[in-house]
């Protein structure tokens, strides 16, 4: 049969000549913050690298407190590119919540929440919810020491919440304690609940970027904006991004190998120096910061409780900005954001360094 | 387009072409080496203790561990001991000895192995691996022939 043939015989049945003429008419601004549209594109590329060495690593992975160390053992030391593959799995993952960040504030300071993307925006902060839940979870599935205690802490923290607290610790960590039930359960989250309700909110996100087209930001509103073509102009240049990235994580995964640690033993001493994932930092350094009581409340209590404002404000800044959303320009909300990044930058440091 | 810039042209898809099929290898080979299990290597055993001697009652049978397969140990109504592989030849499964008939028979598809461990009757193509049966003192000592 002849191309065209084809062509008509899957347009009748799947309607690809919409798509086509979406994509002839899809175009993408031009203009000197042009470079920020490319993280979205390299998030979702890492993401997709997430999907593939996860996908792997499951082959032997054993989702249980007497064989799960042993097997990412046997995964780094007898399969053939284990170590490589593991070590991506790790790398990506970092890269993805790192990029994920960069596509957020970029975003947010070329407000690009306004009407009528603000369920665009709400969508992304679910999918960065999701993807620290991804880290928390995929964090304890080597079952080592680090992971384990980091785990009991993390757990332990969300224990503070207000009123549902207690239920919260006990649900994630399927029981009183981190033992291998939470470990199975972690395991869950991690490759069967977490990848299904992502796969919703991306879906949407991704529809949503698709009906709306890139926001231009305010500054430059008005003005004549050239354009390009998304197909193939800018997908061959996000293509770019992703030869970046992958050249990123070869640069990373080979010659830093991820670690592996020793096995979580339940009745050891935690080892000294324990941290969350870099990406939790700030919030670990603002909670070791508060005094033991504020006031009445317990200090972390209040902490956390502040993290929890803190967060649906984030998530509702769309609805909150009103001078952004009119057009105004909406000074508060950029020293907002710029007093945002500071903080997490200086919390970050100081954990680290402390 | 002049004939120089063409060849360029050409040029620039070679190598563009090798490049992204360069990427493509360089990603491939390794997800297929990881999919492929590595050999595990077990130490082969020779012989293991299968029972005690007074474990087994004449007409009656047992498995036992042989390294990671199973084996068959077999008192026949006579008391003598009989020791075979427990994986029947037709389609893996596991046999077991029935009292009933003074047969060696699998579940799966009724296949029936006398007590020299021929098969008689059903699908099996093959006889069962006959081991030999030893006794030290107590212990019921299977090795392989």
């Amino acid at each position: 049969m002849r191309v065209e043939t084809w062509r008509s015989w899957l347009d009748e049945r799947l309607g690809t000549e919409a798509i086509r003429e979406f994509l002839r008419r899809k175009e993408v601004p031009i203009h000197r913050h042009t470079i920020w549209y490319y993280f979205g594109g390299m998030t979702l590329f890492l993401f997709v690298v997430q999907v593939v060495t996860g996908a792997l690593l499951l082959l032997y992975y054993r989702p249980s407190a007497e064989a799960a160390f042993e097997s990412v053992q046997f995964i780094m030391t007898e399969v053939e590119f284990g170590w490589l593959i593991r070590s991506i799995h790790s790398w990506s993952a970092n890269l993805m919540i790192a990029t994920l960040f960069i596509h957020m504030f970029s975003a947010y300071f070329m407000k690009a929440y306004r009407p009528p993307r603000e369920l665009t925006w709400v969508s992304g902060t679910l999918l960065l919810v999701l993807a620290l839940a991804f880290g928390f979870s995929g964090y304890l599935l080597p079952w080592n020491k680090l992971a384990f205690f980091a785990t009991k802490v993390g757990t332990d923290i969300a224990g503070d919440v207000p009123l549902i607290g207690p239920f919260l610790l006990r649900f994630l960590r399927g029981g009183e304690e981190v033992t291998g039930a939470t470990l199975t359960r972690f395991f869950g989250f991690h490759v069967a609940i977490l990848p299904g309700v992502t796969t919703i909110v991306l879906t949407l996100h991704l529809i949503l970027v698709q009906k709306h087209g890139m926001s231009i930001p305010p500054s430059l509103e008005g003005a004549r904006v050239r354009t390009m073509k998304f197909f193939p102009n800018f997908l061959l240049r996000d293509l770019i991004g992703w030869v970046l990235a992958i050249g990123a994580l070869a640069a990373l995964a080979a010659p830093f190998p991820w670690g592996l640690g020793e096995k979580a033993d339940p009745f050891a001493p935690a080892p000294a120096g324990i941290k969350p994932e870099w990406y939790f930092l700030f919030l670990f350094q603002t909670l070791r910061l508060l005094p033991a009581r504020v006031g009445i409340f317990e200090g972390e209590v209040v902490g956390v409780t502040l993290f929890l404002l803190g967060a649906l404000f984030w998530m509702l800044v769309p609805f909150l900005d009103q001078p952004a959303s009119r057009g105004w320009r909406s000074r508060f909300f950029t020293g907002l954001g710029v007093f945002i990044v500071l903080y997490i930058a200086v919390m970050t440091i100081w954990g680290y360094l402390a | 387009m002049s004939p120089w810039s063409e060849q360029r042209r050409k040029l620039l898809n070679i190598l563009l072409g090798t490049s992204v099929g360069a990427t493509l290898v360089a990603i491939l080979y390794p997800i297929l080496k990881f999919m492929i299990p590595p050999e595990v290597i077990e130490a082969t055993q020779t012989s293991v203790v299968a029972g005690r001697v007074n474990e087994l009652p004449p007409n009656s049978g047992k498995i036992f561990k042989f390294g990671n397969k199973p084996g068959l140990l077999v008192r026949t109504p006579t008391g003598e001991y009989k020791a075979f592989s427990a994986v029947c030849t037709h389609l893996d499964c596991i046999v077991q000895y029935r009292p009933d008939l003074r047969l060696i028979w699998c579940a799966c598809h009724n296949g029936q192995y006398n007590l020299s461990g021929k098969n008689i009757a059903g699908p099996p193509p093959r006889p069962l691996e006959e081991y030999a049966v030893n006794i030290r003192g107590e212990e019921i000592v299977v090795s392989k022939m």
